[in-house]
């Protein structure tokens, strides 16, 4: 999701204002949903749903009706909140396509060991650097895929709920990616049933007939993130890290990668630098 | 100010660690308010050595760790154990949720679960309601501090019922009580130091402000100004006017 706007209630300043961009970037590489997200809150958590105006920007109070008319297949929902500048992404096909164009471009992958002769490094490992960045932590996310033919939404829909900022996401031919748990934990061995539960509680909620999807794929992994969770770029001798992206992978990878080019290139520093010792 | 099991707290105010924005925000929460005591809720999942709770540790100050969303006693007391070995403390918030939407306490399995941890060394905090019998039964399973419930965890009501907290506060003089959860505002928390609470546990109504940080500093202040007022004997309501200079021989006419 390129959910800039709905990100920033929880999020820092730089999470808004970097991750707009992010939105041309891609649909400049991939095929990009520009429809706009729909944020929803059952009748009891209204007041959550007030907050969430309340903390964030670019969007428009959508009463049932216009709920109706963006997401007809949408039940019980009276008030909700439509951001309409919001867009979406497959981000395996993203992937798929970002690599098609660097091979075109002549870059060389190698999937095991790079060779040894590189004199400068770039390091976007995650978590796995954390041996380096001491300050990176792990946020345990859990996510389905599911399959369910028999519901059409065409834009993420958000449902308010006190522990988790959950999501659907339409991947087409009825598939629906479901998201996602944030646990401050760093066991990334299992999904646990309270949260599958609680994932698919949330889809059932938004329409009964999620009931019947078929559950394709369960992911389980850590978010790396430092502890304002914001990305950093850090310059250690001849190696340039770059990590921390959180839950904001697609949102935030393009203004992340052009500080590295720039520092890489131009030896100019943006804001993401926080440590230069080259 | 009352001892819990012998620890003075540097102030009243208790603060949860749960769902601030980012840890970075969660510690400035603390900093700015110099809240003396971390809650921190162990899921069981989360196994040991987690960079979150070493976090927690660096904050420098006492961890009373909770059982959070325990449902059995077994569950609570698996939890405990835990707890016990993750931040080296016999504290324990003790919380056996019994109704899903009200997440209010099951008193029952409470009573029996304080009384097991309690013979296992543990030094227990419960989570309760303003029940003076529940009360009566923590105390004779062996707490020596009670934690009756403002309003439902998160809910931000306040004081639902001040008159029984305040019986509550009378028929046990000599416990150290606090106000934990349903705290939404400040001056629910000065009005809870204001009953003669001994301090105030809260978590939502700083996590979810917009600015943690000022929020907390905001309850620290009220729960001091409650304290305060609690000790300076404050004056009975009454129902007329009571001129605060006399008006006979006030000379009106000049």
């Amino acid at each position: 999701m390129l959910a800039p706007w709905c990100e920033y209630e929880n999020a820092e300043e730089p999470v808004l204002r970097l991750g707009q961009s992010a939105l041309d970037w891609w649909a400049a590489r991939t095929r990009v949903e520009r429809r706009g997200t729909l944020v929803v809150a059952n009748p009891r958590d209204l007041p959550d749903l007030r907050r969430f105006a309340r903390r964030t920007e670019g969007y428009s109070e959508v009463e049932q009706s216009n709920i109706a008319e963006l997401e007809p297949e949408l039940h019980g929902f009276t008030k909700g909140l439509h951001f309409k500048n919001e867009a979406h992404l497959d981000p395996r096909q993203a992937l798929r396509d970002l690599h098609k164009q660097l091979v075109d471009q002549g870059v060389e992958f190698y999937r095991k060991l790079a060779p040894l002769r590189l004199e400068n490094a770039i390091d976007c490992r995650g978590l796995h650097a954390r041996e380096v960045l001491h300050d990176l932590r792990g946020v345990k996310g859990e996510m389905l895929v599911i399959r369910c033919p028999d519901v059409t939404l065409t834009r993420p829909v958000r449902l308010l709920h006190p522990r988790m900022p959950l999501y659907i996401v339409p991947r087409g031919g009825g598939i629906y990616m479901l998201g996602a748990t944030m646990i401050e934990s760093e066991d990334s061995s299992r999904i646990t049933a309270r949260s599958m539960l609680e994932l698919l509680s949330a889809a059932y909620a938004l329409n009964p007939a999620f009931g019947e999807a078929e559950v394709l794929e369960i992911g389980v992994d850590l978010r790396p993130a430092f502890p304002d969770n914001l990305p950093r770029i850090r310059r250690l001798g001849r190696t340039i890290y770059a990590n921390g992206l959180y839950r904001h992978g697609y949102l935030l990878a393009p203004a992340l990668a052009q500080g590295v080019a720039d520092l890489a290139l131009d030896n100019n520093h943006s804001e993401m630098i926080d440590e230069d010792r080259a | 100010m009352k001892s819990f099991y012998g620890i003075q707290l540097p102030n009243p105010l208790m603060l949860g660690t749960a769902q601030y924005p980012s840890p970075a925000i969660l510690e400035q929460a603390f900093r700015d308010s110099g809240a003396g005591v971390a809650t921190v809720s162990l899921r069981r999942e989360s196994g040991a050595g987690q960079t979150f709770w070493q976090m927690i540790r660096d904050l420098g100050v006492l961890v009373l760790p909770n059982t959070a969303s325990c449902h059995t006693i077994k569950e609570a007391v698996t939890t405990a154990h835990m707890a016990r070995e993750v931040f080296d403390t016999n504290w324990i918030k003790l919380e056996l949720i019994g109704h899903t939407d009200s997440l209010q306490p099951d008193v029952f399995q409470l009573v029996e679960a304080a009384r097991i941890l309690t013979e296992d060394g543990f030094q227990v905090f419960p989570y309760t309601t303003d029940d003076l019998i529940v009360g009566e039964r923590l105390l004779a399973a062996g707490c020596e501090v009670l934690m009756p419930w403002g309003a439902p965890i998160g809910s931000g009501r306040g004081l639902n019922n001040a008159y029984a907290l305040r019986a509550m506060r009378a028929e046990f003089p000599d416990v150290p009580l606090v106000v934990d959860a349903g705290i939404g505002l400040p001056s629910h928390a000065a009005q809870a130091m204001e009953l003669g609470y001994d301090a105030v546990l809260l978590n939502t109504a700083v996590a979810r402000a917009g600015d943690p940080a000022a929020m907390a500093r905001a309850m620290l202040l009220a729960i001091e100004a409650g304290q305060l007022a609690h000790q300076a004997d404050p004056i009975e309501a009454r129902d007329m006017a009571e001129p605060s200079t006399p008006v006979i021989g006030k000379a009106f006419l000049s």
